[in-house]
């Protein structure tokens, strides 16, 4: 890897020294010296549970799945080497490969991509999941499919898109920068050709949850505020009975990784937007403006699901109603432009970790698209299940605990 | 087919008491309308007593206490007929109920463990002094709609008789032809026809609506056996359901619960089924009849601002004009592709390019039809 800050190359390009002058220098040092921001945009890649789930919500999103076509293994376990090796790099704001953007050969084409070049690391995180495909024949797998990773039933209302659904692998990039995020998934499928090739993709922003009380409730484009009652990145308790798999759980390989539920939701935005703010109201379950549960003034207020319209979503969603299940949700908002009539293709890319599906996004989603009122106003596209493995220690690489 | 059901129509009827809760508490106290105050009502395991049981009509809040140790129900019944309920109010809970009730003899029931008829109390609500309950216009224009539902499920019933006993006679032609037209009372109707939750999913329900292992049944799985199949083999039982079941509506639309703030609201839905459903070429999937259904929608959408037309001349002059011209923009071209005798030229063949202009009308209606409810309640 390119041992360079992208911040302090440019600086070094500015002054016209290109090369490899600060390869000896720590990450962190050059940090210090050319960055001015109060707080560190790095999020350490390493640690027992891959970033990007409890890591407090970043602006945007890039999200791509991948069909794997290496030919066997050993392809396999080499292509998540690769992206190990690139993530440690681009999560710590460091460009890809030995000479990055500019430091190559004059007739090579450049090893990273070069557009992130002046952006700091911005709090990137890149996390792999492996989807039920890969757990198929090809690649010796087919007995270690976790049991939660059991395929999703349909649900009613349920118009899923093949091209937009399923795929082997997944990676989501999340950074406060949506550059960075783009940067990283370019740069992670350039390097995984000949071994895997994008499905579908879906950018997203305005981060539509928050993990943490710190943050304000975000806004989803309903405009409401989402995620109130998510799960917290500080609720170690809930994390480790929510959204945590562990070892007995059966799969030990997933001990410590988590199951990513992905939805891509698009929302009838106009007719959301010629509906009353009563029936808004009514429709969700709680107020526009302050998030309070209907009949309370106040967000955090409690909320009692008896209270509330009986088919009022989040009432439907409530834990009480589904055995306390719970999901960490980091979902984002989408606009990919407009659809073929003029109105706007946008949405909501449902993003959910738990521990199993069977149990918490399953259940809970029945109940809603049976009788959610807010279903009117939604269509659920896309559609992709993930054991998502569990982190890296330095010297590891992401899937070893399945593939090593 | 939308999954709105009478539901919403219901939780609506507490609307007035949620947000009056959050936005202005003890303002169903200060009301003119409630007279006397709210009425606190107190639930046990073997009781429901009521504070009082003389109201004056218009709005009326009840504090409903939940004191037992059972889950209950509260009714508000006007005969047998639902004016408003709270249901799976727990033990300790307390709630307010707000809704309009009109002068007459009503039945206020607890039902503890929200099984069996509950213990009920009969109340006795008479007319303000002075004052009307309800608007004398909006009175007017509720008793018109009212008056039109009923006459579109008259007509309903013997259009869907005769469709289902060419399902059940096989003859597939003939059915396909009786399919589109058995559809247009229903459609120009529709949020009505659905406030009865439990008969839309039965009649309307499409393909895509259906979750893993649920039995599907009405027009639509009849659409599908006539267009894809070719045979109906097997489906007399769904035609007989679907007969039954629109015969049942035709049997409930007088207790419909309308308001002219209903009647308006029911305007913009009919136009996002067109919206959301018809321009898309959703809805008729395999029969590519949506031109008719949305001729439906927007006759019925059409309707429901003619009956209001008098409180929004009178209130917003400016959005009669708008509304009347936008009705008339979709109106044109809505027309090129009728073919006559009501039928249109399939959905399929109409054109991207065409299907884009027609949403673009929808919207334009759409948009300042949005606002007929505010106006026709206020």
């Amino acid at each position: 890897m390119a041992d360079v800050s992208r911040r302090r190359a440019l600086g070094l390009l500015g002054a016209g020294a290109v090369g490899a002058g600060v390869a000896g220098l720590g990450v962190t040092g050059v940090r210090a010296a050319t960055d001015p921001a109060p707080s560190a945009p790095v999020v350490p890649f390493h640690g027992a549970h891959q970033a990007g789930i409890t890591t407090p919500v970043q602006g945007h999103l890039h999200f791509a799945s991948y069909d794997v076509t290496a030919r066997d293994r050993a392809g396999l376990v080499a292509l998540l080497q690769r992206w190990t090796a690139a993530a440690e790099a681009l999560t710590a704001g460091r460009e890809v490969g030995r000479d990055g953007a500019v430091g190559g050969p004059a007739l090579a084409p450049p090893e990273d991509t070069g557009e992130a070049l002046g952006h700091d690391a911005s709090r990137l995180t890149i996390t792999v999941g492996f989807g039920p495909s890969l757990f198929d024949g090809r690649y010796g797998l087919a007995d270690r499919r976790p049991a939660a990773l059991a395929d999703l039933p349909r649900f009613a209302g349920d118009a899923l898109r093949p091209e937009r659904s399923g795929g082997d692998l997944c990676v989501q990039a999340c950074a406060d920068d949506p550059q960075v995020a783009v940067h990283a998934v370019r740069n992670l499928t350039r390097l995984a050709a000949g071994a895997a090739a994008v499905r579908w993709a879906q950018l997203g922003f305005g981060r539509a949850a928050s993990t943490s009380a710190a943050e304000e409730t975000p806004r989803n484009l309903f405009g409401f505020k989402d995620g109130t009652a998510n799960v917290l990145a500080d609720d170690d308790a809930a994390l480790d009975e929510h959204v945590w798999a562990a070892a007995g759980d059966g799969a030990d390989w997933m001990a410590g990784g988590s199951y990513l539920v992905a939805r891509d939701v698009r929302m009838v935005i106009e007719t959301w937007d010629r509906t009353s703010l009563q029936e808004q109201e009514l429709v969700v379950g709680r107020t526009k403006g302050e998030g309070a549960p209907l009949g309370r003034t106040s967000e955090r207020d409690p909320l009692v699901p008896s209270e509330l319209p009986l088919r009022s979503h989040v009432r439907l969603a409530h834990p009480d109603n589904h055995g306390g299940a719970r999901m960490l949700r980091r979902g984002y908002n989408t606009v990919d432009g407009t659809d073929g009539v003029g109105h706007l293709d946008a949405g909501l890319f449902f993003l959910a970790y738990q521990r199993d599906p069977r149990r918490a996004f399953v259940p809970v989603q029945r109940a809603l698209a049976r009788d959610d009122l807010l279903g009117e106003y939604l269509r659920h596209v896309g559609s992709s299940l993930w054991a998502v493995p569990p982190g890296v220690r330095p010297g590891q690489w992401l899937g070893q605990s399945l593939l090593g | 087919m939308p999954r709105r059901t009478a539901l919403l129509a219901l939780a609506l009827g507490t609307a007035a008491g949620l947000t009056a809760c959050a936005e202005e508490p003890g303002s169903g106290a200060d009301a003119a309308a409630d007279a006397g105050g709210p009425v606190a009502v107190t639930a046990t395991d073997d009781s429901c007593e009521l504070s009082r049981t003389a109201l004056t009509a218009g709005r009326n809040v009840f504090t409903i206490t939940n004191a037992g140790s059972r889950v209950t129900e509260v009714y508000v019944y006007e005969g047998d007929r639902v004016v408003t309920e709270k249901e799976d109010i727990g033990p300790g809970v307390e709630y307010e109920l707000t809704t309009q009730i009109p002068a007459g003899e009503y039945d206020v029931a607890c039902v503890p463990g929200m099984v069996g008829d509950g213990i009920r109390t009969p109340v006795t609500v008479t007319a303000a002094a002075g004052g009307e309950e309800v608007d004398p216009a909006q009175q007017q224009a509720v008793d018109a709609y009212r008056a039109y539902v009923q006459e579109q499920a008259d007509a309903l019933v013997p259009l869907v008789a005769e469709f289902a006993a060419a399902v059940k006679a096989g003859d597939v032609e003939r059915a396909k032809a009786l399919y589109a037209p058995s559809r247009v009372p229903w459609e120009a109707v529709e949020p009505v026809a659905e406030s009865f939750g439990d008969l839309d999913p039965k009649v309307d329900l499409r393909e895509a609506d259906l979750e893993e292992g649920q039995d599907w049944t009405g027009w639509h799985r009849l659409e599908k056996a006539l267009w894809v199949d070719g045979s109906t083999a097997g489906l007399e039982g769904v035609a007989d359901q679907l007969v039954a079941d629109v015969t049942d509506l035709q049997g409930r639309v007088q207790n419909a619960d309308l308001s002219a703030a209903s009647i308006g609201n029911g305007a913009k839905e009919l136009l996002d089924e067109v919206a959301t459903g018809k321009v898309t070429g959703e809805e008729e999937a395999f029969s590519h009849t949506d031109l008719v259904d949305f001729d439906a929608n927007l006759a019925g959408a059409e309707k429901a601002y003619e009956v209001l037309s008098p409180i929004v001349r009178a209130e917003d002059p400016a959005l009669a004009t708008e509304l009347e011209a936008q009705f008339a923009a979709v109106e044109a071209a809505l027309a090129p592709y009728a073919t006559g005798g009501g039928t249109y030229v399939s959905y399929d063949t109409v054109t991207e390019d065409q299907r884009r202009e027609l949403a673009r009308v929808v919207d334009a209606l759409g948009e300042p039809l949005s606002r007929l409810a505010a106006v026709a309640a206020s």
